[in-house]
């Protein structure tokens, strides 16, 4: 690996300290009582539509996006961009579902889906399957975002043998515990606007100086082999990269929103409308991950996969390294560490409050609902606060001692899983036709059939499904809701026969604004 | 059980804020528009030498947002 880049390092550690004080300063920003669960693990529901669009953004657009994105441009080519469809089909979904969510929530002081799917459905279990659900797809992503900080740590020439090697890591994370413990969701949202913009910052560099370094677009793709700059034309009888392409960006698209950090940062506008508006604003992110997804041709254009100083760096990190090597190659020292502060604070938002909504899950629809069911407020908080911690240190031992590939592994199949909880809380917001007892078969199912698509698929995301003679491959995330589905539907009326449905809590009137 | 039909029971003044507006339709345009690749995997025509499959998706996170906009301001109380 190459040596210690000092400016760079100098300018990223400045940065890391200012985010460090204002994480802790963010416990008195529109003060309240963080003994209550609701003000420490959702900002006490007071951010307005600017505050929302800096945090959902920080939330939703990791580290490890930034990372991971160019990196499979770099790699594969075309089919990342499907991160922009993907981007665009999910704000109708988020404008058409979650402001009803929020409404309601906010009506019974519900701080999780789980707790809505509780409160709609009158049942606990299905409302554990949610958590449960939430729960464990929320870890590995916390672990991805460790990735992210690693890369950017390796490439400014910090390493070490064995878990030494790991030692920054270590302290960035016990930063991030220390203040997520003591603001809760303040401190992401405080430090979200200082991560956005330098990310803003980063990618208008990159996408205004580096083409011009490498004589302007035409010039970048015309080093590209043609194999990657375009999807390939599927054969007779199949979808091929087509349907892969489109059902990956509505699949990942219809799963974004029912992560539970994502449910976390839309509970805490102050608003429906706050949500509504962000449907409409939050593209602007779309748009930067967009450039970003070209700036991983700019890596092949500049060959810096060839380059002997980055061998070591795309030995340890392989293509996750691109990113790092191409800031390293075209920017000054002083501008390498604000790209990289902007990717290291990038993992630090969302995995304070992947966290979060982690600790909110397992204190209100696990601890509560089967351990001690009359907790006070302040006993709930503070169980929430060292849950946030086991969490979190969970994923840290899962990066130090595992290889990065299973979090990988994990955080896909994650995604296969989160979106079986899309009958019972996006449809569920709509309608309480469903029987809770097919939704929970068709939960089960769809986790069931998606894990094995994914392991057919020699653990891949994309399962190629075979019918007469036609082929589709497509995102199994996908191909498994909608088995949930068609069970929910078909088992709804006989579940009914069966057994008497459990009361509804809520009103259609409490999924709108108060008149 | 306490099904409740989108529309039923509800006032004239509360049907304004709930479930469905014709708006709505207006989505379906960037959905077909961006998850049907045939109709943007080419190169041709280039806009400042970027292929044609890179800026048409591009321009449609602007579309996108606008039509949200629009959707919003429409249906907006």
């Amino acid at each position: 690996m190459q040596e210690i880049n000092w400016t760079a390092l100098i300018i990223f550690l400045a940065l890391f300290a200012f985010i460090t004080w204002l994480g802790f300063a963010a416990a008195h920003w529109r003060k309240g009582d963080l003994d209550l669960l609701h003000e420490w693990g959702l900002g006490g529901r007071r951010f307005g539509t600017l505050i929302t669009w800096f945090l959902i953004g920080g939330d939703l657009y990791t580290a490890y996006t930034f990372i991971a994105v160019p990196a499979l441009a770099f790699g594969a080519g075309a089919v990342a961009f499907f991160a922009v469809p993907y981007t665009i089909v999910v704000y109708p979904i988020l404008f058409l579902v979650f402001p009803r969510l929020w409404y309601v929530c906010h009506r019974h002081n519900y701080i999780t889906a789980a707790d809505f799917v509780r409160g709609r459905f009158g049942n606990r279990w299905l409302a554990l399957a949610m958590a449960i659900t939430g729960i464990v797809a929320t870890l590995p992503y916390i672990a991805l975002q460790l990735v992210g900080l690693q890369v950017v740590i390796g490439g400014m020439g910090i390493s070490g043998t064995g878990y030494s090697g790991d030692l920054p890591l270590v302290i960035a994370f016990i930063v991030l515990a220390a203040f997520t413990y003591t603001s809760g969701l303040r401190a992401p949202a405080s430090i979200a606007i200082v991560k956005d913009i330098l990310i803003y910052l980063t990618a208008f560099a990159a996408i205004i100086a580096i083409p011009i370094q490498l004589g302007g677009f035409e010039k970048i793709f015309a080093a590209i082999p043609a194999s990657k700059t375009l999807l390939a034309t599927p054969g007779p009888n199949t979808t091929g990269a087509y349907g892969a392409y489109a059902t990956l960006a509505l699949g990942s698209a219809l799963a974004l929103f029912l992560y539970p950090h994502s449910i976390t940062g839309i509970l805490a506008a102050s608003s429906g409308r706050a949500v509504r508006r962000n449907a409409a604003l939050l593209p602007g992110y779309s748009f930067m991950l967009g450039l970003l997804a070209l700036v991983g041709f700019f890596a092949i254009a500049a060959g810096v996969g060839d380059r002997p100083e980055f061998a070591a760096g795309f030995k340890q990190f392989g293509n996750n390294f691109a990113i790092p090597a191409l800031f390293l190659d075209s920017f000054p020292s002083w501008f390498v560490g604000i790209a990289f502060a902007a990717v290291g604070i990038g993992a630090l938002v969302p995995a304070a409050i992947m966290s979060i909504a982690a600790a909110n899950l397992y204190t209100r629809n696990i601890h509560r609902e089967f351990i001690n069911s009359a907790p006070t407020d302040q006993q709930e908080a503070q169980l929430a606060k060292w849950v946030s911690l086991i969490v979190k240190f969970g994923a840290l031992a899962f990066i130090v001692f595992l290889p990065s590939k299973f979090a990988i592994y994990l955080q896909l199949l994650g995604g296969i899983w989160i979106i079986q909880t899309l009958p019972a809380v996006m449809l569920g917001v709509y309608t309480r036709w469903f029987n809770e007892w097919a939704l929970m078969i068709g939960w089960a199912v769809g986790i069931a059939a998606g894990t094995a698509m994914f392991i057919a698929a020699n653990l891949a995301p994309t399962y190629t499904l075979a019918v007469a003679g036609f082929s589709f491959p497509g995102y199994a995330a996908l191909y498994a809701v909608i088995v949930n589905l068609v069970l929910s539907v078909v088992l709804t009326p006989l579940f009914n026969l069966l057994v008497a449905g459990s009361a509804d809590e809520t009103e259609a009137a409490e999924y709108q604004a108060p008149v | 059980m306490p099904d409740r039909p989108l529309g039923e029971d509800m006032n004239q003044q509360d049907r304004r804020h709930s479930g469905w507006s014709w708006w709505h339709l207006l989505f379906l345009i960037q959905f077909i528009a961006v998850l049907w690749p045939p109709f943007y995997n080419r190169a041709e025509p280039t806009l400042i030498g970027l292929p044609f499959f890179y800026w048409y998706q591009l321009l449609w996170i602007i579309i996108g947002a606008i039509l949200t906009a629009a959707v919003h301001f429409a249906t907006d109380d």
